[in-house]
């Protein structure tokens, strides 16, 4: 998120602001030129500089955990989540639990699903909700995503709860939203695995840490759309509730909450996205569901099933995507006088009636009520054969294997070794200088500090091997995301399909973009960065269509008019329009990597991520939190610097 | 009835900065627009003293940025008022607690938007019947009310709709009928038919001079539109930079504005379709009358043709009972009508 704080004065200050940073960069270059003569102690930061931060770390924790008396509070929490986890859980996959119901035959729940489908988005909501479900169970892969769901069902009620509260408090108390803010910024770049591990030790190991890591990880845009919603309420609105004579929980209740419902209602997709995102992840501390399966199988190479498994994943993160987004814009419709009740409540009855009907079809008939290994139509064995065909086969594997031998020979490794060559202090001087350039000293300070603590932390080397994977797969991304953005923004014909094609994928959790990754390079430094490079392209696509297509039409016209060709109407109107807003997705591109860089650490990267993974391991929390935070400030110095870019530059264009 | 005023507005200040209060202390009466904008405040409304009788129409009239949606947000304590005092129905309403406001608005207020201020996720019905929910009157009841409301503004048919199934002109009807739900008092109108295109403006105007015949009630009402003040007020004020440059009955405005800013207001105005032959009479002593009467409310150029072609000099007016209340003098008619020689 974007750290904004506008001081009046700065405009003045503009002027002397490139020279400045000018300065600030030659320094760096100086310094790098020099890096031969200079001493030790001026490329990195001595050894004995480097205080035991994780130590101090860890003893925090341990006197918060222990004798502040926190552990007990969780447990506490912990006991009350599990005891929801277990009621989803027996329900949705028959887990041994009060109520002792469950398992609820997939035939009703497919069924449920495509009547919650039709009533949001239509006969294709219908079809693609419950085709989903059908997939899910005929593939044979049920019992694993229901583990899944019963984590989401949980987690995703009590993020969007408690995002809502925190958000109306923060709307309420600007002096809680100045303190929020910034902590809800860097909570959205620390790296997942900085989520898990005091999950882990603070609450109980299994679903319940799962489902606290996701709810963490998923409240923070609940939160901010909240406070976004309620402060948009018209003023009108809200005078013709106070003139109505409502009381303050009144105006809440039947005024605010109502009239920001589409705010509300975006936060909550985000968080049911986020959330498929994490429970996924947490397969790394041993939640079972689709992730731990996916885990496993992706270790041992057997992509066939991988590739089914990652299908089933895209299904429901595109299901859950289009009917919460279908929820977002549906708006209510009109009965005519005199409609019957049943009539008016048609769709629920329906759904009642399907659930009905479907478990008792599944006491009679056997495939109804669950589909055992015999009968599921999983053809895992035979794709990874036919996968095992292609890559073998003469031409495919000429080809990654040259591209393989070149990107690592001739790209990755010399851009490795140039940046952990560069001298610690020259670096900071040349974010320091980036960040003069577009927001003055504040910003010089802000960006510079933070690399500057990444330094002190002692895990320089780590972290510019982490920052190289994620440049160089955002390069690739810009390389080949900007121009096909360009191209598809010229016509809407394709402008639209495309967009839609980013939407979608942009609701694919994370890790589902490692099976091709491992598929065509294997297990190695391209793969990571090829992983990386599909992620982040999508966003770089999509922000560049839309900001492309954002330009006013009149513009247009006028360039038109005053007989600019194409390329002269492209590159003196709709770039420089478009600019600000392709900033914001090269922004995206970046956080989006700093979070993939870190999952592919298990394909064995040398980067912070791995170091982050081994601290799962040994419990080692303070160290876990160092880590973390070396990722976030990294993430958080870029978001500044390219967000206060592109508030500028809209500032300058007047939009 | 009495006479009290309804509304009275007593020096009333609003000042928008730092410290209001702080700097009003010090500064009070005196002090220009520009003068107080030097200090770093904005003075949305400057030392206004108003009435409003009971049962009659006060239109306040300004342009944008004048202070009259603020003034009467000040009448209403949607917003607090940095000095002065606004007194309605014998209370200073700047006294009154939380829950006594809320009491005051459940009775006695109603209030229409500009953008209408609609409940967008609120079927007409349930939009119109949402004050009476708020203090809590039982279903049945608030439903009878509310469809009494509806049909009152000629939306019998649509109580189902969702506000953005309307059009613009519908939509306002329903603040309307919102803001008369509960059978307010003091009916506060803010640029009520500004949002809407002029030939809808034009008959809701009409549809809205119907209901407050029927209704009698006492409305604040405002405006950016002279022609409209002109149209539907017994009193207009006019507002620039947050004071009232003049406040008097249309006639007198056309007549007699009272500062150059008014004056530009009304020039390119008809005065004789807003003078009425009532303001133009003068005392009967030492005239001689004979002949039929004119009406008092009829306006000067209703009379036009009569005018042009009586012989008298002086006609004698006469109220709706057929009371003789004055004689006018042909000539200042005339002079209305065809311009001054």
């Amino acid at each position: 998120m974007a750290m904004t704080d506008v001081s009046s004065d700065r405009r003045d200050r503009r002027l002397a602001a490139p020279r400045a940073a000018v300065i600030l960069l030659s320094l760096a270059l100086l310094l790098t030129l020099a890096k031969p003569l200079l001493p030790a102690f001026l490329t990195r930061v001595p050894d004995g500089a480097v205080l035991p931060y994780d130590l101090w770390m860890q003893s925090l924790f341990d006197f918060i955990k222990d004798d502040l008396g926190l552990i007990h509070v969780t447990r506490a929490i912990s006991a009350a989540l599990e005891w929801l986890l277990d009621i989803t859980a027996n329900l949705l996959y028959g887990k041994n639990r009060w109520p002792h119901v469950g398992p609820i035959p997939w035939s009703a729940v497919a069924a449920v699903a495509a009547v919650t489908g039709y009533a949001l988005g239509g006969a294709r909501m219908a079809v693609l909700a419950g085709g989903t479900f059908v997939w899910v169970a005929l593939i044979g892969q049920w019992d694993l995503a229901m583990q899944t769901m019963s984590v989401i069902a949980v987690a995703a009620p009590v993020a969007v709860l408690t995002g809502l509260l925190l958000g109306l408090a923060a709307w309420k108390f600007p002096r809680f939203e100045r303190a929020l803010m910034p902590f809800l910024a860097v909570l959205q770049t620390l790296p997942f695995f900085t989520y898990l591990l005091p999950a882990v030790i603070f609450f109980k190991v299994g679903p319940t840490a799962g489902c606290i890591a996701t709810v963490a990880y998923a409240i923070p845009p609940m939160v901010l759309m909240t406070t976004l919603g309620l402060k948009a309420v018209s003023d009108e609105v809200v005078e013709a509730g106070k003139m109505s004579g409502s009381t303050r929980w009144q105006m809440l209740r039947h005024v605010y909450i109502p009239s920001a419902r589409t705010e509300l209602l975006v936060g909550v997709n985000q968080v049911i996205m986020l959330s498929l995102a994490m429970v996924v992840l947490t397969a790394f501390i041993g939640m079972p569901g689709l992730g731990a399966k996916l885990l496993s199988l992706m270790n041992s190479l057997k992509l066939g099933r991988s590739f089914e498994i990652g299908v089933t994943i895209v299904l429901i993160a595109v299901t859950l995507d289009r009917c919460s987004k279908a929820w977002v814009i549906k708006q209510p419709q009109h009965f005519e006088r005199g409609t019957p009740w049943w009539k008016r409540n048609g769709l629920l009855l329906t759904g009642i009636g399907a659930f009905v009907a479907f478990v008792i079809l599944a006491q009679i008939v056997q495939v109804a009520d669950h589909i055992t290994r015999a009968q599921d139509l999983s053809m895992g064995a035979e794709i990874d054969d036919v996968i095992r065909a292609i890559l073998s086969n003469g031409v495919v594997t000429s080809i990654t294997e040259w591209l393989r031998w070149f990107l690592i020979t001739w790209v990755l490794i010399p851009f490795r070794n140039a940046l952990l060559w560069l001298p610690t202090p020259a670096v900071i001087l040349a974010i320091a200088a980036a960040g003069h350039a577009v927001g003055g000293w504040r910003s010089s300070l802000t960006a510079g500090a933070f690399f500057a603590i990444v330094a002190l932390t002692g895990w320089w080397d780590r972290s510019i091997i982490t920052l190289y994977a994620v440049i160089s797969a955002v390069i690739l991304a810009a390389m080949i995301g900007l121009p096909l953005g360009i191209l598809a923004a010229r016509r809407k014909k394709w402008a639209e399909p495309i967009l839609l094609v980013c939407d979608t994928a942009q609701t694919f959790p994370s890790f589902i973009y490692l099976i091709p990754a491992i598929m065509l390079f294997g297990v190695n430094d391209v793969s990571v960065v090829f992983a990386i490079f599909i992620f982040a392209t999508v966003p770089l696509m999509r922000y560049t269509i839309e900001g492309i297509r954002a330009v006013p039409e009149e513009l247009l016209e006028a360039a038109d008019m005053s007989g600019a060709t194409r390329r002269q109407k492209l590159v003196n109107v709709q770039l420089p329009l478009a600019l600000p807003t392709m900033a914001v997705g090269f922004n995206q591109a970046i956080m989006f990597a700093f979070f993939m860089v870190i999952i592919a650490a298990f394909i064995g990267t040398q980067d912070l991520g791995q170091e982050l993974q081994k601290t799962l391991a040994g419990n080692q929390l303070g160290k876990n939190f160092v880590l973390g935070i070396c990722v976030a400030l990294m993430a958080l110095s870029f978001d500044h610097i390219i967000m206060r870019w592109s508030a500028n530059q809209r500032r300058k264009l007047g939009v | 009835m009495t006479d009290a005023p309804v509304i009275s507005c007593r020096n009333v200040w609003k000042l928008f900065g730092k410290e209001p209060e702080a700097y009003l202390a010090e500064a009070r009466a005196g002090r220009s627009f520009e003068e107080i904008r030097q200090a770093g405040y904005i003075a949305a409304v400057r030392d206004v003293s108003i009435d409003v009788g009971r049962g009659e129409m006060l239109v306040i009239m300004g342009l944008s940025g004048s202070g009259k949606s603020t003034l009467v947000r000040c009448m209403s304590r949607l917003i607090d008022i940095t000095g002065g005092e606004v007194v309605v129905d014998g209370q200073d309403i700047m006294s009154l607690d939380e829950r006594q406001l809320i009491e005051l608005r459940r009775r006695k207020m109603g209030m229409v938007f500009q953008s209408f201020g609609l409940l967008p996720h609120r079927t007409v019905l349930e939009n119109v019947a949402f004050p009476l929910e708020m203090r809590g009157q039982d279903r049945h009841e608030r439903r009878d009310r509310a469809l009494e409301v509806i049909r009152l503004v000629g939306l019998e048919g649509r109580e189902d709709y969702f506000p953005r199934e309307l059009s613009g002109g519908q939509q306002q009807r329903v603040g309307i009928a919102r803001s008369l739900a509960i059978e307010p008092d003091i009916w506060f109108l803010d640029e009520p038919f500004s949002a809407l295109d002029p030939l809808i403006r034009r008959e809701m105007q009409n549809e809205f001079l119907r209901l407050r015949g029927m209704l009698g009630k006492t409305i604040v009402f405002i405006t950016h539109d002279f022609d409209e003040a002109l149209r539907l007020a017994d009193r207009i004020a006019i507002m620039k930079d947050g004071a009232v440059e003049q406040c008097d009955t249309p006639d007198k405005i056309v007549l007699k504005p009272a500062t150059e800013y008014v004056a530009k207001f009304t020039e390119d105005v008809e005065k004789a379709r807003v003078v009425h032959a009532r303001v133009l009479a003068q005392p009967v002593n030492g005239y001689q009358l004979e002949g039929p009467a004119i009406a008092a409310d009829a306006t000067v150029l209703q009379l036009a043709r009569q005018l042009v072609n009586d012989g008298r000099e002086i006609l004698p007016v006469a109220d709706g009972a057929g009371r003789v209340v004055g004689a006018m003098k042909r000539q200042d008619a005339l002079d209305i009508l065809l311009g001054p020689v």
